[in-house]
């Protein structure tokens, strides 16, 4: 067979196996509705039930606070659109930070749109926000704080906890999306203070198109999908049973001995950036060195773009990610490596490679292996390497 | 996403490198959009007799540099001049439609050595149009020629 490495796990995962098993009844013979009244649709309930209290379990949540949504960009949405609209007597002022995710931002630009005010605040070099600067953007007009718990692009990881005391400090809601943190970060809600918080399933190896919002009780919440009554009249639509079901499997296996599953992956992270550093030249580590995800790993190769190193990578067989302009589909690279000081022609040169529990030690010798050869074949096509000491 | 045709001036790109002394030299585009093109020609009696390529950027940019090198290789300067970014397109058979200003920078490219070639000897280049300087559809460009 042809060499295949996957190392695009922040984009998304394998399904597990054993995940598959427990949704397969609820794609075969279980198909009742949820909502239907006669013992035959019972188990389809059950299933949700139990998923719901996975689920809960995991982030020392209470089941009824834990709302199924089609993923996490759904939930963003909803959480930030809701709150806005819930709290609009109150206030209307967000904030939030320049390293977001799009769900996040292109919601927050929809709302600025509609009169609301938002404070996008700036990271460091690292991508860690300051607390100062966020106690400080607070006025009596806000309403919403929404931070990312971890990068997707860059893994930083955010002070979750001390965000969540400033909040609460304030009376303010505070959301985050944690879709990059699960099963890489042990996370309590009640203990970090979070009132919102977006999840999905696909990133630690459930199935795509499922997710869900955490939303702690008593928050006022607007539906965001009108419809019928399922999950308490709060989120309408028919339940993705046999999703679910996969969803709070794969955050089952996930969220238990976090630890452990950290010190493997880091591991290889590690092996993989300390090779990297080494063996090529003109590279940089971009996103904090030790306070980062576990499986990311986000290199800078100067003198040379994203695109082309992914396409050389892909016929070597390895599937990675860049924030390269012409990976993002617009004219400016990823506004993450953007918002960390990158100039622009460092952060086209940018590549990801995010580590999941399928990896091995030899993949990364292969990759640096490869990285190696169509850096330097890739340079040497380069003007802008024309005059670069050679190294 | 991209035709065989483009895969294949990617994987194995025809004409890469510098020529010493080139009789012309073109450079278009900037670093912070993304890609930049330096075409070098060795021109004997209005012909372009060989050509080479450096190129900074995507897939598509190292295609579409490759296969200008390929369309303008023994024609005439004249006629080198007349190749448009669709016909460079075409000879790939196709571009997606967010890679099309890599076509343009091509055909840039080209101009861009032919307009120095003319300048170094003499000639008048207000004949030849468009713009030689800018990687098209950058709204970068203005901002920034920093390379």
């Amino acid at each position: 067979m042809d060499k295949f490495i996957y190392v695009d796990n922040a984009a998304t995962t394998r399904l597990k196996p054993e995940v598959l098993d427990e949704m397969m009844p609820y794609l075969t013979e279980e198909y009742g509705n949820p909502s239907s009244i006669y013992k035959y649709a019972n188990n389809s309930k059950i299933a949700i039930d139990c998923a719901r209290e996975k689920i809960a379990k995991a982030f020392n949540a209470e089941p009824k606070e834990i709302i199924f949504t089609s993923g996490a960009s759904e939930a963003d949405n909803w959480a930030i659109k809701g709150i806005a609209y819930s709290l609009r007597k109150k206030g209307n002022h967000i904030i939030t930070t320049k390293i977001e995710h799009h769900a996040v931002l292109h919601t927050t630009e929809f709302l600025e749109k509609q009169g609301y005010e938002v404070t996008y605040l700036d990271v460091d070099e690292n991508g860690l926000i300051s607390l100062e600067q966020l106690e400080a953007a607070i006025t009596d007009k806000t309403i919403l704080i929404s931070v990312i718990f971890a990068n997707n692009e860059i893994g930083t990881i955010q002070p979750i906890k001390e965000i969540g005391e400033i909040a609460k400090k304030h009376g303010i809601y505070f959301h985050t999306d944690a879709v990059q943190a699960v099963g890489n970060v042990e996370i309590d809600v009640k203990d970090m203070n979070i009132d919102l918080m977006s999840l999905t399933a696909h990133k630690v190896y459930g199935p795509k198109g499922v997710g869900a919002l955490y939303v702690k009780k008593g928050v006022k919440l607007y539906p965001f999908i009108h419809g019928g009554g399922q999950e308490k009249g709060r989120r309408a639509g028919t339940e993705n049973v046999a999703g679910i079901v996969g969803f709070g499997k794969a955050i089952e296996l996930a969220t238990t001995s976090i630890a452990e599953k950290v010190k493997k992956i880091s591991e290889l992270r590690d092996l993989y950036i300390d090779t990297v550093l080494k063996e090529i030249p003109y590279v940089r580590l971009n996103g904090h060195r030790t306070q980062r995800l576990c499986n990311n790993a986000n290199v800078s190769f100067r003198y040379i773009e994203g695109e082309a190193l992914l396409l050389m990578l892909d016929m070597a067989g390895i599937c990675a990610s860049s924030g390269s302009a012409c990976t993002s589909g617009s004219l400016d690279p990823s506004h993450v490596l953007l918002a960390i000081g990158l100039p622009h022609e460092i952060a086209h040169g940018s590549l990801r490679i995010s580590f999941g529990d399928f990896n091995t030690k030899d993949e990364v010798y292969y990759i640096v292996e490869k990285l190696k050869g169509i850096v330097s074949r890739l340079r040497e096509m380069s003007p802008l390497y024309e005059n670069v000491e050679r190294k | 996403m991209y035709s065989e045709k483009v895969m294949d001036h990617f994987a194995n790109p025809r004409n890469v490198g510098e020529i010493e002394n080139a009789d012309a030299v073109g450079e278009v585009g900037n670093a912070k959009c993304g890609d930049i093109m330096k075409i070098y020609m060795d021109i004997e009696d209005g012909v372009i007799k060989d050509v080479k390529f450096k190129t900074f950027g995507c897939g598509a940019a190292i295609a579409t540099s490759s296969m200008a090198t390929e369309l303008v290789k023994g024609k005439k300067v004249d006629e080198a001049l007349e190749i448009t970014n669709k016909a460079v397109i075409d000879a790939l058979d196709g571009l997606p439609p967010a890679k099309i200003h890599c076509s343009v920078l091509a055909e840039e490219a080209i101009k861009a050595a032919i307009i120095d070639y003319y300048k170094k000897n003499g000639l008048d280049t207000s004949a030849i149009t468009g713009c030689t300087g800018c990687c098209s559809g950058c709204h970068s460009c203005s901002e920034s020629e920093e390379k």
